[in-house]
């Protein structure tokens, strides 16, 4: 066990963990003040929906929901809750926060999470055909799609969508995750179609010419031309040598991308009315909803953290010659 | 090309399966119209019938809950829960001396007889108390507890009459609309605690507890941020509602929520929380074969806040000329098919309290023009206004960003405005920004435009008396942010609260509306339309104009064959 844990892996992997916890302190006190720097607090959002409220009805619910309190009070307070697991009430359901972030979050993960696969799945042979044959036709059209994924707004890309299969053609639903009284595996899966095909078309244009461009990249490099030289087949090339490598950089965007399984896609779950952390996360901070807003960043930006460390155990396994060893000095 | 090749067909045979399965389910539902499923852009903050305020609430528990009072849709005060509305005519109320020798009055309310919440429980006086010492106390987090403050004492007659002591003699003593009736035998331990009551009442903790409604309809399900179903409640004494199941989804976008409506996902989407009436006049032009729609002229007041601590606003001449310059009539007509009333004041002519005497400001650009000439801001070479001073009469127009209707009409205004040599810059902010400082504040430099909803016959006490004026002594407490101060006016808010009797308040209406269209605080622009976008085979829906939904008559709603 001491030798698994001083293993210079271990070191690397404790360590990073280590400036994690720091970075999601330092990001809850400044995502903490950005909200409460920001202009109106609950409250006010109710006087503006009721003029019946009197300025006595204000100060009161103020006091009750601790915004009569400064800042750096309420933090304190939160923090301390928060490190014992209680991360508070959500003003805008009325319902402890974990209880709402939890089904979006597993929302956001199926929906980001199939989207992401079926992205990575289409991307990387796409983007690799086209690194393998420069300048010709199927290049040319990959990298068309490609552009056009990329170019296309995400919601006039749904409402199109939308229009043709639940307008016109009346194949699939519209929005929302389930057909109310009909919960099966099949209706959900009905509902999960078009925003996930939504959100793979405007990822796979990126993915695929990151992918193209490392794969052109790493066939130009001398220990390709040497495997040639040595008279190795093109497949073995390609799968052992250059494919290996070219993932190296392509690991570290989809690293990047990870963190979003979780932070949810914004328009097309509010274009598809599907209730996932995208959606959740903006109206929280719009709604003055601190403490749902605060948890759904934080754990965003903690698997984000997590996500790079990945990454970077992957490189290692991607390029034996990066080490996590202490470098010693030379004689 | 083969592994495209074969990922997109692996992707339609996996589709296929789907997609048909999509299109018989549809055409399912189609067949059926028992139930029925309606469309929103809000979902509720909370369940519980007092804690915060918002439509989106209101709508949905409409259907589950009844108010004892409550304006019809003909805007007359009626009874909902209680079987004669007290009046000092037939004796439901009687004046009387509070303990503290001021005069108060006393009003005698009983429950219908046949009031049962859903688990078969009577709606009594019991509820009747608890609700009260909930609204009174501070630490219960409801959001307006004016109302519970303003009764100081409840007599219980029987387990269904009771008598509300009042600490003053208003108006509206019999208007009890937001006296909204808790379950005692449920809510009662999560109250235990006052402090917490908002996080534990049982509206929030167990939704679906039957227990909790004795509307026409109760809620089944919730799936926070997405829909929430209601099925009827047996025990309702009233009407048998039609539908067996009712959906109310949240869509925030909508143009989806419009998507959804011609797919068949949703029947229907709702004036009170629905389209703009931009995309509502727009969907009628291309659609208006297959659906019903209804402009429904109502309360909701668009209006622009003139600030009147800057010097160019403090000319009464100015603030007249900036209305005369404006066509509002053709704004209505171009842009809103002439479906929003021009507004001449805070009142609608919906109103029974309306008056229609006041000035109006049609559009005169001659008129607008001498009154700026008169006020010393006259034109040079066809270009902006200067005064003597030289200074150019410049304002800065604000909104809410992002609010498509309000842009439109900015843009028009600020051109109209331009040929009479008045310089506008527009300068919008997002609804939170703008509504949580610039307006509260008093941070607008000259005019902000937005909309206010208020309830028939509301008194415009804090929008109109000046003590209501946000200052940074006061806490920026008060509504009334152009900073308007007249002591006539003053005067008839103080007294038109305390007056009973139905003609001099009148007058007195009448009084209040010539004062603010003679003084122009705000400039009028329109009554908001409500457009619903109904089903051609939807009946018995009919829209309010006012804050209580039309979900209040439910019951009535019927699909026909």
């Amino acid at each position: 066990m001491t030798a698994l844990i001083s293993s210079p892996l271990a070191r690397h992997i404790i360590g990073r963990l280590g400036e994690t916890c720091v970075v999601i302190v330092i990001m809850s006190f400044a995502v903490y003040g950005l909200i409460g720097l920001m202009p109106g607090d609950p409250i006010d959002l109710m006087i503006s929906a009721d003029p019946h409220l009197t300025s006595a009805d204000a100060a009161r619910l103020r006091a009750v929901y601790g915004l009569d309190r400064p800042i750096m009070e309420r933090y304190g307070a939160w923090l301390t809750d928060a490190l014992q697991g209680d991360f508070g009430y959500s003003r805008a359901f009325s319902q402890p926060v974990l209880d709402i972030l939890t089904p979006h979050l597993g929302n956001s993960l199926i929906l980001m999470g199939l989207s992401f696969v079926l992205a990575v799945a289409i991307a990387l042979p796409a983007g690799m055909v086209a690194a393998l044959n420069p300048r010709s036709r199927t290049d040319h059209l990959i990298n068309l799609l490609s552009f056009a994924g990329i170019s296309i707004p995400t919601f006039w890309l749904a409402l199109l969508l939308i229009i043709l299969f639940s307008v016109t053609l009346g194949w699939l639903p519209p929005g929302g995750i389930a057909t109310v009284g009909v919960d099966t595996i099949g209706d959900r899966s009905r509902h999960l179609v078009l925003p996930v095909v939504t959100l793979t078309v405007t990822q796979i244009g990126a993915y695929a010419r990151f992918m193209r461009a490392a794969m052109i990249e790493t066939l130009r490099a001398d220990f390709i031309r040497t495997a040639r030289a040595k008279g190795a087949n093109t497949r073995r090339i390609i799968i052992r040598h250059a494919l290996r490598n070219a993932l190296i950089p392509v690991v570290t965007i989809l690293a990047l991308s990870f963190g979003t399984l979780f932070s949810g896609a914004l328009i097309t779950e509010t274009m598809f009315a599907y209730p996932g952390m995208g959606k959740l996360i903006f109206d929280s901070i719009m709604g003055n909803d601190f403490n749902l807003a605060l948890a759904g960043l934080l754990f965003a930006t903690l698997v984000t953290l997590l996500g790079n460390l990945g990454a970077d155990l992957a490189y290692a396994w991607l390029d034996p010659r990066i080490s996590y060893a202490t470098r010693r000095k030379g004689p | 090309m083969d592994a495209i090749r074969h990922a997109a067909l692996g992707l339609i045979v996996l589709l296929f399966p789907l997609m048909a399965a999509g299109h018989e389910a549809s055409a399912q539902d189609e067949r059926s119209h028992r139930t029925l499923a309606i469309g929103m852009t809000q979902f509720p903050s909370t369940f519980h019938p007092s804690i915060d305020s918002m439509m989106a609430k209101s709508y949905v528990l409409a259907m589950t809950l009844r108010p004892f009072t409550v304006f019809d849709p003909q805007w007359k005060l009626i009874c909902m829960l209680c079987t004669q509305l007290p009046t000092l005519e037939n004796g439901g109320a009687v004046r009387e001396t509070t303990p503290e020798g001021k005069e108060g009055i006393a009003v005698t309310y009983t429950i219908h007889n046949r009031a049962i919440w859903g688990d078969g429980t009577p709606v009594t006086t019991k509820d009747v108390t608890f609700t009260w010492k909930v609204g009174r106390h501070p630490l219960s987090g409801l959001a307006s507890a004016e109302l519970y403050k303003r009764i100081l004492s409840v007599d219980v007659a029987d387990a269904k009459t009771f008598t509300l002591h009042f600490d003053r003699l208003a108006f509206d003593y019999n208007a009890i609309n937001d006296f909204n009736l808790l379950p005692a035998h449920l809510d009662r331990a999560a109250f235990a605690e006052p402090a917490s009551y908002r996080h534990r009442t049982l509206y929030d903790t167990d939704t679906t507890n039957p227990g909790l409604y004795f509307g026409p309809y109760r809620i089944t399900a919730v799936e926070p941020g997405s829909h929430v179903v209601m099925e009827p409640n047996k025990s309702w004494w009233g009407r048998k509602p039609f539908f067996t199941r009712i959906v109310v989804y949240v869509i925030g976008n909508t143009a989806a929520l419009e998507a959804n409506l011609l797919a068949g996902a949703i029947d229907m989407i709702p004036g009170e929380l629905g389209l703009t009436l931009d995309q509502a006049i727009s969907f009628a032009d291309r659609h208006g074969d297959t659906f019903h729609t209804i402009f429904q002229p109502g309360l909701v007041y668009e209006h622009i806040d003139l600030n009147l601590d800057n010097p160019i606003l403090a000319d009464r001449r100015v603030r007249r000329a900036l209305l005369y310059a404006i066509d509002r009539k053709a704004i209505s007509d171009q842009l809103f098919g002439g479906k929003q009333p021009v507004a001449t004041g805070p009142v609608s002519p919906l109103d029974t309290v309306y008056d229609g005497h006041v000035p109006a400001y049609p559009y005169d650009p001659g008129k607008a023009a001498a009154l700026l000439d008169e006020a010393g801001w006259k034109r040079v070479n066809g270009g902006v206004r200067r005064n003597a001073e030289g200074k150019r009469l410049h304002l800065t127009l604000m909104t809410t960003a992002g609010n498509h209707t309000r842009e439109m009409i900015e843009q028009v205004l600020q051109s109209q405005w331009r040929k009479l040599g008045i310089e506008a810059r527009i300068h919008n902010q997002p609804a939170r920004v703008f509504f949580g400082r610039t307006v509260t504040m008093r941070k607008f430099p000259s005019l902000a435009m937005f909309a206010w909803i208020s309830a028939p016959d509301s008194v415009p006490r804090s929008t109109l008396h000046s003590s209501q004026i946000p200052t940074q002594e006061n806490n920026f407490a008060g509504q009334n942010y152009m900073g308007f101060s007249d002591p006539d006016m003053d005067a008839l808010i103080d007294k038109i609260e305390v007056e009973l009797d139905a003609e001099k308040r009148k007058g007195m209406w009448r009084r209040i509306q010539q004062i603010y269209a003679e003084e122009l605080p705000a400039l009028p622009l329109y009554y908001r339309s409500q457009p619903f976008i109904l089903p051609p085979w939807l009946e018995g829906l009919v829209p309010t104009g006012h804050q209580y939904p039309s979900t209040l008559w439910v019951e009535n709603w019927r699909a026909t064959p």
